[in-house]
């Protein structure tokens, strides 16, 4: 990596991120504060970072991995229902345990997505794919259907499960969505991701070169299922009221065109195109019925005609930004791009 | 009713859901053996099947006979729109676009469907009108004993076809080495075209069965049939013919058995183990080909 390192200092690089990050953390605080941004905008704003988040945790195993898992809507389910059902037990204030409540939800999505990774990523490509819809679909049905089992009121089934504390908000949406991005940039830049990335490119390849495949692909796929998780926490806090069939194929669908769109293996990629398609429908109330045709779609155009997705491999880096205006250097290495890409909601 | 004749009654039930999805899961292999695609719009196919067949007869009002021919007819069409639309851009991309490729169309039609017919659940009218065999105790229904000879029929129909035509010959050629098969010149877009053709016919039969078991159309019938199909032709080791017929079998006497222990609302859950159970012990299925990857 010597060789690509620009003239800036590591210690700058984080210096400059972290006042970014900062900066916008206190000025989206102050204009949602002040009600210069309206609730209604607050909270298609929550919901572009609940989307965001999402969209990076299938970039993990799609971009980074390789894989198409097309039970994503699954493990969101779990995150969400675990963190509500802990939401509702507790007695404490709701908003002192929620970060708790979003870690159990984290938690639970991520130990079944290791439950199910270890037999589901023997299989490869196509394989993968079904098997993962059909863990997708399973845990649908046992949510639905657990309580005429268990005989006690846990899921609420079908008449789904009320009363939620709404914790979400605005300031622990940002903070999840910066957690998140800086893990996953993290742990992609480290030797742990370049062995995950050597797994897209060429698994046999890899194995060849001492990679434990089977260890990096089970690790990417549950930490893909931990941010989902996340996301679902969120979205329970958000919504306050959950219900198996939101979590159904067409969620996990919809997950995957935002990958897709905005480039597999690119972080602003999935940024952009997850808030693009949460805040358009918003905005474009009035064509709702033509949404899902316009998003299969783009799918299909799309894979068609730039299969890479729109932004392709690239990401956005802060610091090389600045080199390129101060004119110091061209470099190529990519830093950590958080704070820039959470201002995307601000607007 | 006596214990015999209610088992006699699932096992029927399941015969008969069962053949509907081997005529569909027939479909998911063929293409599947020819160009390893995962035919996700093939389940839409049967919608619009379903489709037609309602909007021939309420609409139009013909009769059955053209009702169903007209199914077939645009089934048929559809699958080749499809794959010359679809799926020819995207040959030499690699194998995860074509399958996003697949998932994109299949929401496509169920949502055009949405639009055009609306959400709701359309009546199609009685399509086999036969009726019910009673031996003994035990009363058959007359649609369950066509659904099963007219799907035992297409089967053996397409066997002949893949074991002594010309076409057959190709088909099973490109899907053993795509490269050698046109070398011995065989028109690969041809023989995948008429692959296509072929399953979606198929899958048009399976539609209007599927109407007459359950009498109505929507726009999300195929996902879940298509689904169970698709598990079906994993079951039996997709790109084998046989195969896919066991599987479909399989899969819809497993669904009744559940119905009948009184778990029905388990029944996709019970599908979705099987298959999970099947990729982890025998990836390539029952009767599936070892495939064994190069570098």
């Amino acid at each position: 990596m010597k060789q690509t390192t620009n003239k800036m200092p590591m210690w700058l690089r984080y210096v400059i991120n972290i006042i970014v990050f900062f900066v916008l953390f206190g000025g989206s605080t102050g204009l949602v504060n002040s009600s210069i941004i309206s609730t209604y905008y607050t909270r298609i704003i929550v919901l572009c970072g609940i989307n965001m988040i999402l969209a990076l945790s299938l970039n993990i195993a799609t971009g980074y991995l390789g894989q198409l898992p097309l039970g994503h809507a699954g493990f969101m389910a779990l995150g969400a229902y675990a963190s509500a059902i802990f939401m509702r037990s507790v007695t404490v204030s709701p908003s002192a345990i929620f970060p708790l409540g979003i870690l159990i939800g984290g938690v639970t999505a991520a130990f079944v997505g290791f439950l199910i990774g270890i037999p589901a990523l023997r299989l490869k490509g196509d394989y993968l794919a079904i098997i993962t819809l059909g863990f997708g679909e399973i845990i649908r049905v046992v949510l639905l259907n657990i309580d005429s089992v268990l005989g006690f009121k846990f899921t609420y089934g079908a008449a789904s499960l009320k009363n939620i504390p709404k914790t979400t908000n605005f300031f622990n949406t940002f903070l999840c969505v910066a957690i998140t991005c800086f893990v996953i940039h993290t742990i992609m830049k480290s030797r742990h991701g370049r062995a995950t990335l050597a797994i897209r490119d060429n698994e046999i390849a890899a194995e060849a070169c001492g990679i434990n495949t089977t260890y990096y692909k089970t690790f990417g796929f549950t930490l893909s299922a931990f941010f989902a998780g996340v996301a679902g926490a969120l979205y329970a806090g958000y919504i306050g009221v959950l219900s198996p069939s939101a979590f159904g194929f067409m969620k996990s669908i919809e997950i995957l065109v935002m990958v897709v769109l905005g480039g597999m293996g690119s972080m602003i990629g999935s940024i952009i195109s997850a808030t693009a398609l949460t805040a358009l429908p918003e905005m474009l109330r009035a064509f709702s019925q033509y949404r899902m045709i316009a998003y299969s779609l783009l799918l299909v155009i799309v894979m068609i005609f730039k299969p890479t997705g729109l932004m392709g491999n690239y990401d956005f880096s802060l610091s090389s930004l600045i080199g390129k205006i101060g004119g110091k250097s061209k470099p190529k290495s990519k830093t950590k791009t958080k704070p820039e890409k959470d201002g995307e909601t601000n607007e | 009713m006596s214990v015999f004749s209610t088992i006699f009654t699932q096992l029927m039930n399941g015969l008969q859901t069962g053949s509907v999805y081997a005529l569909v899961a027939l479909g998911y292999s063929m293409v599947y053996g020819i160009i390893l695609l995962l035919n996700f719009a093939h389940g839409d196919i049967i919608m619009v099947g379903a489709y037609t067949a309602w909007l021939f007869m309420v609409n139009f009002g013909q009769s059955p006979w053209v009702a169903v021919i007209a199914a077939i007819a645009a089934c048929t069409v559809l699958g080749v729109v499809i794959e010359k639309v679809a799926y020819t851009p995207l040959r030499k991309a690699p194998r995860l676009s074509l399958l996003i490729t697949a998932i994109g169309i299949s929401f496509l039609l169920e949502n055009l469907a949405q639009l055009i017919f609306g959400a709701g659940a359309r009546p199609v009218p009685t399509i086999i009108d036969v009726a019910p065999v009673t031996i003994g105790s035990v009363s058959i229904s007359g649609t369950a004993i066509v659904t099963i000879i007219v799907s035992v029929v297409s089967m053996i129909l397409l066997n002949l076809l893949i074991k002594k035509s010309k076409m057959g010959k190709a088909m099973r050629a490109v899907s053993e080495d795509t490269g050698a098969a046109q070398l011995m010149g065989i028109s690969l877009n041809k023989t995948i075209t008429f692959t296509f053709a072929v399953g979606s016919a198929l899958a048009g039969i399976g539609s209007v069965l599927y109407c007459a078991a359950y009498p109505q159309a929507s726009p999300t019938m195929g996902a879940m049939l298509g689904l169970k199909a698709f598990v079906a032709a994993v079951l039996g080791g997709i790109g084998s013919i046989p195969g896919a017929m066991i599987g479909g079998f399989a899969i819809g006497l497993a669904e009744a058995g559940a119905s009948a222990l009184g778990l029905s609302v388990w029944k996709d859950a019970v599908v979705f183990a099987i298959l999970i159970v099947v990729l982890v012990v025998k990836p390539t299925g029952l009767l599936g080909r070892n495939l064994q990857e190069k570098v």
